[in-house]
């Protein structure tokens, strides 16, 4: 078993590595491979060079980030409610991180203050996800959580889209889109900047709860009886989601199904326990963000396809088909 | 996406020829005219007799959108609502071709004659606009008269004596990464003023999405970037992207704002003016 | 000898009323306690009182103790039998060590003896969540013995098995009370807890309304008055013949 981990996680390293460096090659101009690489280790060409290292290498990072705080936050949020059901994007929390960037951003806040961006983003998942376990209850019952994520995304929607439409900017309203299904295109290391630091901090904050979240496989008497702080558990695990996910939605928008689809695909072969399937489900999401930016470019390299377009087209009958099960279990 | 269908319409509407309107032969000039469309308010300012004027769109006297808001100011604003443009009793309305096609529509079914106006997509739908407003308004030789002198002026900006491959070379580039190659009003305007498009030259003949590392890569030297509007955008995010930055000092430049692109009038001339005098400075500086 | 356990005037509150009014009683080494009551009686609060699980007055000695080693002090076995993801049977099982953490050889030596006391040998690795009900009662018994704590506190752990998984399960705590342990079990089968408990404690509203031998507790007048019913009860030497007749009417 623990070798079959370890198999598996190198192996998720390595196609996480692959498609970062197919993410560096593919894009709108055509750049050799040789002169790509001697740009971005050498600095030979100075234009190529600015490419690399200034439009490609930043979205590349950007698509292992986000896609490992979706994934791992998804893990965790299913870990902490017991369900496999719950996700940031299906449960508000991605929506709700738009809405305090889309906020932050209107106000001004954001120009005046760099981390006014992620730190309105991680607030405002914060919210949801404190509103979701108040509606949903510790263990929440698949019918509540997905009602009370229900409720959560329309009403942080229709305040994104309200704000935005009351912007002076005339592009402003056009942008509902972008914070609603997400992309990647255009951003600089500015934006890696300031989505990494919280994206690690979420990360280390989540991780070190992976033993408390096996224990909680038993429920929470049982969880406590052997040790494990349940209020600490709950609390930091819902800071950590809060900063993953506030900080990816804030550079990248609600990119939603990928914290859905990894967990679900990689916890048979992890053995279901919750504290393996967090650092997977990193390097899955990680994986899985990266080919869906690298798949947005081929398909459509003329215009900005939207990644959230794409991770739904994949993971919604994912989830229609977790709800069949789930009923079939019920049963 | 959307953000680029926006832009186009903003950018490359400067609004031309006449659809679907043909003013009677010897009829009377109209007496109440209502536009509904910031081309076409700017036109009827330009041609029309003040007195003839009922109402102009509210955007016309935006400072934002519009070149001529001081002096649409003085005259009262509709919103484009069809009860509130047949309230006023207008003999024409004067529309954009992608104004509210229900709004026009229900105008002409109540029998209120409506001049629809494409937008221009070149130097020439200015001239053929300029014509067919005169001609709808009653003011056919004011029309002709400001052609001729729209003439005289671009051919005085265009003469110049440096020949054509060792002239600079610029882009225009707008949020969202949207850009205008040679077949847009933008572009011919960019050529009048003696500018090589880059745009063009990497390969976007129309107006569209030019990805920023084909931008960098094409190295102009002079990236006219849109104006930022107020409040704040995504879409104008990447005029402040690092890489532009790095390209060099000054060559990515706010010269122009949205609102001087937008409409197909003779204010072009003054746009061609200003990137001519951005280019001379550009080549004293080599 | 010490005890293992005591309670002193526990009471758990919800809102003004107690649910447990100041129940006192201590767990000496080698006792198999069976809590007795009729439903809404207060075992299930009294339990979760005396772990600390629930906000109480009065004092309970586990709650003297950090979480980590009031967990090596006490196992409990919540009544809900709760398998939230399909980790296979022994990982499960091997949650019992989360509160040792460390000592790797200790753990696996205890994780196999907790297997092989239940019997889990061929069901390790399929995945919990496909087990049978009583299998997974079973497994979730490894987990608590894996645990390796003196005190097993047990919330109806027969409820819903088999007669011979009951039996298999009191014979279970009968050895970990030899061991020098202690079970403190909530059991709705009072035949089951007159045969196989050392001690009774019978609570009505809250309050101990009995506490002593099976013998003791099972009196027709406790009986009757505490679950209303009438039975028959043989106390033979191969131990006590428990059966209900019939619903005393008030």
């Amino acid at each position: 078993m623990s070798t079959r981990y370890a198999i598996l996680m190198a192996g998720l390293a390595a196609v996480v590595a692959v498609l970062f460096v197919a993410s560096l090659l593919i894009g709108p101009a055509a750049i050799g491979l040789g002169d790509s690489l001697a740009a971005l280790f050498r600095g030979e060409g100075e234009m190529v060079t600015l490419v690399m290292r200034e439009v490609r290498l930043p979205r590349a990072i950007l698509g292992v980030l986000v896609g490992a705080a979706l994934g791992l936050s998804g893990a965790a949020m299913q870990g902490l409610l017991r369900n496999p059901l719950a996700e940031p994007g299906l449960i508000g929390t991605s929506a709700s991180a738009a809405l305090g960037a889309v906020i932050s951003i209107q106000t001004g806040l954001s120009v005046a203050f760099v981390w006014a961006l992620p730190a309105a983003a991680l607030l405002g998942a914060l919210i949801s996800v404190g509103l979701i376990l108040l509606l949903a209850g510790s263990r929440g019952t698949t019918l509540t959580i997905i009602l009370a994520g229900i409720g959560i995304s329309a009403l942080a929607g229709a305040l994104t889209s309200l704000v935005l439409n009351l912007s002076p900017n005339p592009f402003a309203a056009s942008e509902i889109m972008f914070w609603m299904m997400g992309s990647l295109a255009d951003r600089s290391m500015v934006h890696v900047g300031i989505a990494a630091p919280l994206i690690v901090l979420g990360g280390l904050i989540t991780l070190s709860r992976a033993r408390a979240l096996d224990a909680l496989t038993l429920g929470e008497d049982a969880a406590a009886s052997m040790g494990v702080n349940i209020r600490a558990l709950r609390l930091w695990l819902i800071v950590g989601t809060a900063a993953l996910v506030g900080a990816a939605t804030a550079v990248a928008g609600a990119i939603g199904f990928v914290g859905l689809v990894v967990p679900h695909l990689l916890r048979r072969a992890v053995g279901a326990r919750p504290a393996r399937l967090l650092p997977a489900s990193a390097l899955g999401g990680g994986a899985v963000v990266l080919a869906a930016d690298i798949a947005v470019r081929l398909i459509a390299p003329d215009r900005d396809l939207k990644l959230g377009v794409l991770t739904a087209i994949v993971g919604a009958p994912f989830f229609l088909h977790l709800i069949l099960r789930t009923r079939r279990d019920a049963a | 996406m959307l953000g680029c269908v926006h832009r186009s319409k903003h950018l490359i509407a400067g609004l031309a020829l006449a659809v679907g309107f043909a003013a009677p032969v010897g009829a009377e000039p109209p007496r109440r005219v209502v536009s509904i469309n910031l081309c076409t308010d700017h036109m009827a300012l330009l041609l029309a007799d003040p007195e003839q004027i009922v109402s102009l769109s509210n955007l016309a006297s935006d400072t934002h959108s519009s070149v001529m808001a001081e002096e649409a100011a003085a005259y009262p604003m509709n919103h484009g609502l069809a009860e509130e443009v047949f309230l006023q009793k207008p003999d024409l309305v004067l529309a954009g071709q992608y104004t509210a096609r229900a709004t026009t529509s229900l105008l002409q079914r109540l029998d209120i004659p409506v001049a629809v106006f494409a937008p221009a997509y070149s130097l020439d739908d200015v001239r053929a606009n300029l014509r067919a407003m005169g001609e709808a308004l009653g003011q056919g030789p004011r029309a002709e008269a400001m052609i001729a002198r729209f003439d005289a002026d671009l051919a005085a900006l265009r003469a110049d004596p440096t020949p054509m491959e060792t002239r600079p070379r610029a882009a225009l580039y707008y949020a969202n990464g949207y850009s205008s190659g040679k077949d847009t009003l933008a572009g011919q305007i960019l050529e009048a003023s003696g500018f090589r498009n880059a745009t063009a030259e990497a390969g976007l003949t129309s107006g569209g999405f030019l990805p920023l590392e084909v931008l960098i890569l094409e190295n102009p030297d002079l990236i006219v970037r849109g104006a930022r509007y107020p409040g704040a955008s995504r879409s104008e995010e990447i005029l402040a992207h690092p890489a532009l930055r790095q390209l060099g000092g000054e060559v990515s430049r706010e010269i122009l704002a949205d609102r001087d692109w937008i409409c197909g009038t003779p204010h072009v001339l003054t746009v061609i003016a200003a990137l001519r005098a951005a280019r001379h400075e550009l080549e004293a500086g080599k | 000898m010490s005890a293992l356990l005591t309670l002193n005037d526990l009471t758990v509150r919800r809102g003004e009323c107690p649910v447990v009014d100041r129940v006192s009683f201590a767990v000496q080494p080698g006792e198999i306690i069976g809590l007795l009551g009729p439903n809404g009686a207060g075992k299930t609060t009294l339990m979760r009182g005396a772990l600390g699980l629930l906000a109480h007055e009065g004092h309970s000695s586990l709650t003297d103790l950090a979480p980590g080693p009031r967990a090596r002090q006490a196992a409990f076995l919540p009544q809900e039998r709760e398998i939230a993801w399909p980790m296979p049977a022994e990982d499960v099982v091997a949650l019992g060590r989360m509160a040792h953490g460390g000592n790797r050889a200790g753990d696996q030596a205890a994780i196999e003896r907790a297997i092989e006391r239940m019997g889990l040998e061929v069901l390790r690795h399929r995945p919990a969540t496909q087990l049978s009900g009583g299998e997974q009662a079973r497994v979730l018994i490894a987990r608590a013995l894996a645990q390796e704590s003196p005190v097993l506190i047990a919330d109806e752990p027969t409820a819903g098995l088999d007669p011979a998984a009951q039996i298999a399960v009191m014979e279970v705590f009968a050895r970990h009370a030899q061991e020098g342990g202690a079970v403190v079990a909530s059991l709705h089968d009072l035949g089951l807890a007159a045969r196989h408990c050392t001690r009774l404690i019978m609570l009505e509203r809250g309050r101990v309304v009995a506490d002593g031998t099976p013998q003791e507790v099972l009196t027709d007048a406790n009986l009757a008055r505490v679950f209303r019913i009438r039975a028959h009860i043989e106390w033979r030497a191969d131990g006590p013949i428990f059966q209900a007749l019939s619903v005393i009417s008030p």
